[in-house]
């Protein structure tokens, strides 16, 4: 699914230069689910970035199902983001105005996709995460777990081929945190998705089959459990 | 999803959408009253001049008088009366008791030959052609010391002032004064000239075969107690009156004359035979004014040709100074609050895109284009101008019912063109007239000149009625979505430089 090869990220800050990801290759299968751990500021996020086509590597470059997603443009990105690429964010990210429902819908509009197959498919994401019930609750109506799941509905409804969640479970208590593993878990499972899951928690990274360790903008292989 | 998502944004950020829109709603209805004030304006200073020059005259040509004693008028100029010593008659104490009557044009202004009005006729673009002889009788009666009593062949030379009437003693001397507008009207030509804004009061109007007869200004002959059947004495000669007219304007208005003869007893009795001082003139639409105007100067190089807009900036009194307020002060109040009530949107706009930095980070991280997360900030400014601009509306139109309810009455008179004369305000006849002796002549002047014809004297009270018309409620409300639509380029032009990674940004 993804190859990355000798990708470095560098950011610019004034006169200092950080070096964000140093020269990072990996390979990853279709249907694998990958767990990223690291401390703080290792360049776990920056290497999510650099998957989900948020951004480009300095050098490097990052291939998605054949296509290098370094050499795409702003539009090419838009679009490999719309169809491909489910995003989960620490900080669940729902649109505060919008219910539930419609926040899953959000994910459909680029697609073009007509009002009444947007609804029903949206409502079977949410159905699929044990929210069916919740549609029109606004995203403050609910409990940090409850928004995690919208937040995960919205980012499979579109059916994508990766899904990259960066600290899903970083706001959430432990009882929460494990529910949302599980989901994720299950999803993977019946679905068959690649999926990326960064997380500073080992607790979590263990459920993962395959886990790596970023430091300092450096990758490495842990073993398997 | 767009106008869910801009209904719920709108809604939900409604104490920043009410300030906006109410700042816009402010600037639209202060640009509503500023343009329908100044239209109620207009209208009004046309009314002045309807009263004067009639309805559905576009252009009027007069002849400005050439000079004192110019003109064909000759004979000391208007309102001068010449005594010889042979006038009048001598009474045993040594005074002697003279009446006289002049008729003579207007002040200021000049005769010239009918022969103008078919040269108008044949003119392209005009429709409709009038002309009229606007005179002024004064009539004398008094007594004056016997003229050996001043001094030996002496002569006397009375100079009334152009005030409606005097009356005055110098020394001995006790005399009367009377004064009285007379217009020379062509009674088949109705279409255009100061009798389209007068209605018949009483009796009947003006005849194509009528010779010899008066209509009165019902004002004016209410005044000297007048009524149809009796006469009228004009140029020294007694007219009956067959009719009185009232001018449509409004309650109280005098119409442009005291009294209107036919055009041919007019210039049988001034002398001026063949002659005429004002043609008004109608054309055939608005945008053949001016050149219409041109071409009547060109075959009339020493006529003063005038449009309704060259006069209505001849139309005095408190028109004027609104006029002035509304074109000027209004203009500009309208210009800085509209620019700040702009700014406010584009302020608000921007910092809304700010606060929302990793919202639409999030929507470009799930694949929404540039131009649609730009085209929903956009949409709900441009939404936001819509409400703020149908809010002025309302405001607009609120304020304009109030103005309007207010009654606020202009006055106004109309100096222009030779037809009518006068100082501003009238004001009270001066007493009798200062007595001048010098190389065995008495002049007896007034004191200063004022108002002739009526139109001037009594200025015309209007009360402003202020229009809205639905073009500038559309303009209105198009420039308040212009300033939603300015506030959504600042704010879409944000972001759209906002990057997708925003999204990851976990600063809560
Ligand atoms: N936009 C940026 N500008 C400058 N430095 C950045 C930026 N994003 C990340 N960094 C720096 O890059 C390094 C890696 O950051 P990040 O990938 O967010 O780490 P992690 O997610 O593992 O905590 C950190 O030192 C961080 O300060
Ligand atoms: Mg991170």
């Amino acid at each position: 699914m993804y190859q990355i090869d000798d990708v470095t990220k560098t950011y610019q800050q004034g006169r200092r230069v950080v070096r964000a990801l140093r020269g990072v290759s990996l390979t990853i299968g279709a249907g694998e689910l990958v767990a990223v751990q690291g401390p703080t500021g290792g360049g776990k996020s920056t290497l999510l970035q650099m998957l989900g086509g948020l951004d480009r590597p300095t050098s490097g470059t990052v291939t998605l199902d054949g296509a290098d997603l370094a050499g795409m443009t702003d539009a090419q990105l838009t679009a490999a983001r719309a169809g491909t690429i489910g995003f989960v964010f620490q900080t669940f990210n729902l649109i505060p105005t919008l219910t539930a429902l419609e926040n899953v819908e959000t994910a459909l509009v680029p697609a073009k996709v007509a009002r009444q197959t947007r609804t029903s498919r949206a409502q079977a994401a949410l159905d699929a995460v044990g929210l069916g019930d919740r549609g029109d609750h606004l995203p403050g109506e609910l409990s940090g777990g409850q928004q995690q799941r919208v937040a995960i509905a919205r980012a499979l409804v579109k059916n994508p081929k990766v899904l990259l969640a960066d600290e899903p479970t970083g706001n959430l208590d432990e009882e929460t945190r494990d529910e949302i593993v599980d989901l994720i878990e299950g999803l993977w499972k019946d679905q068959g998705l690649t999926i990326v899951l960064v997380t500073h928690d080992s607790v979590v990274a263990r459920r993962a089959p395959r886990r790596l360790r970023i430091a300092k903008g450096t990758l490495k292989e842990l073993p398997s459990p | 999803m767009f106008f869910t998502y801009l209904r719920r944004e709108l809604r939900n950020r409604r104490k920043q959408t009410v300030v906006v829109a109410i700042g816009l709603a402010v600037a639209i209805a202060l640009v509503i009253v500023v343009n329908a004030v100044s239209t109620g304006v207009k209208d009004a200073q046309s009314e002045v001049l309807e009263s004067v020059y009639g309805v559905g005259t576009d252009v009027t040509v007069t002849q400005p008088a050439a000079g004192p004693g110019g003109g064909p008028g000759e004979g000391g100029g208007p309102g001068r009366f010449d005594f010889g010593e042979d006038d009048g008659e001598a009474s045993a104490d040594g005074m002697r008791s003279l009446t006289q009557d002049r008729l003579d044009p207007v002040m200021g202004s000049a005769t010239f030959d009918s022969s103008a009005l078919d040269t108008i006729t044949d003119l392209e673009h005009v429709s409709g052609v009038a002309a009229t002889l606007a005179l002024q009788n004064m009539s004398f009666s008094g007594e004056l010391p016997d003229f050996e009593a001043l001094q030996e062949g002496g002569r006397v030379t009375l100079r009334a002032g152009p005030d409606s009437s005097g009356e005055a003693s110098t020394g001995d001397s006790s005399f009367e004064i009377e004064q009285l507008t007379v217009t020379g009207v062509d009674p088949g030509a109705a279409a255009v000239g100061p009798l389209t804004t007068a209605e018949l009061a009483d009796g009947r109007t003006l005849e194509a075969d009528d010779e010899d007869v008066a209509v009165l200004d019902a004002t004016y002959a209410e005044q000297q107690e007048l009524a149809v059947g009796d006469t009228v004495t004009v140029g020294g000669e007694e007219l009956e009156i067959v009719g009185t007219v009232t001018s449509t304007t409004g309650d109280g208005v005098a119409t442009a004359a005291d009294a209107y003869v036919p055009l041919a007893t007019a210039q049988r009795l001034a002398d001026l035979d063949g002659q005429v001082s004002d043609v008004y003139v109608q054309v055939d639409s608005a945008e053949n004014v001016d050149a219409v105007a041109g071409a009547i100067e060109d075959v009339l190089p020493d006529a003063s040709v005038s449009t309704q807009a060259d006069l209505a900036e001849n139309v005095t009194g408190t028109l004027s100074t609104a006029s002035d307020l509304v074109g000027t002060l209004g203009t500009w109040l309208g210009a800085i609050v509209l620019a700040a009530a702009f700014g406010l949107a584009i302020l608000f706009t921007v910092s809304g895109v700010n606060r929302r930095t990793r919202e639409l980070g999030t929507l470009k991280a799930l694949g929404w284009s540039r131009g649609r997360v730009v085209g929903q900030v956009a949409g709900e400014s441009v939404v936001q101008g819509l409400v703020g601009g149908v809010a002025g509306v309302a405001l607009g139109a609120l304020a304009v019912w109030a103005v309007n309810l207010a009654g606020i009455t202009l006055s106004g008179g109309a100096s222009a063109g030779g037809f009518v004369l006068g100082g501003p305000g009238g004001g009270p006849p001066p007493e009798g007239g200062a007595a001048v002796q010098d190389a065995g002549a008495a002049t007896f002047g007034a004191a200063r000149p004022v108002g002739v014809a009526d139109a001037a004297n009594d200025a015309v009270d209007i009360v402003l009625q202020a229009p809205v018309s639905p073009w500038i409620v559309l303009a209105a409300v198009g420039l308040a979505v212009l300033g939603g639509l300015l506030a959504g380029v600042f704010g879409g032009r944000r972001a759209a430089r906002l990057r997708p990674v925003e999204a990851l940004r976990s600063l809560a």
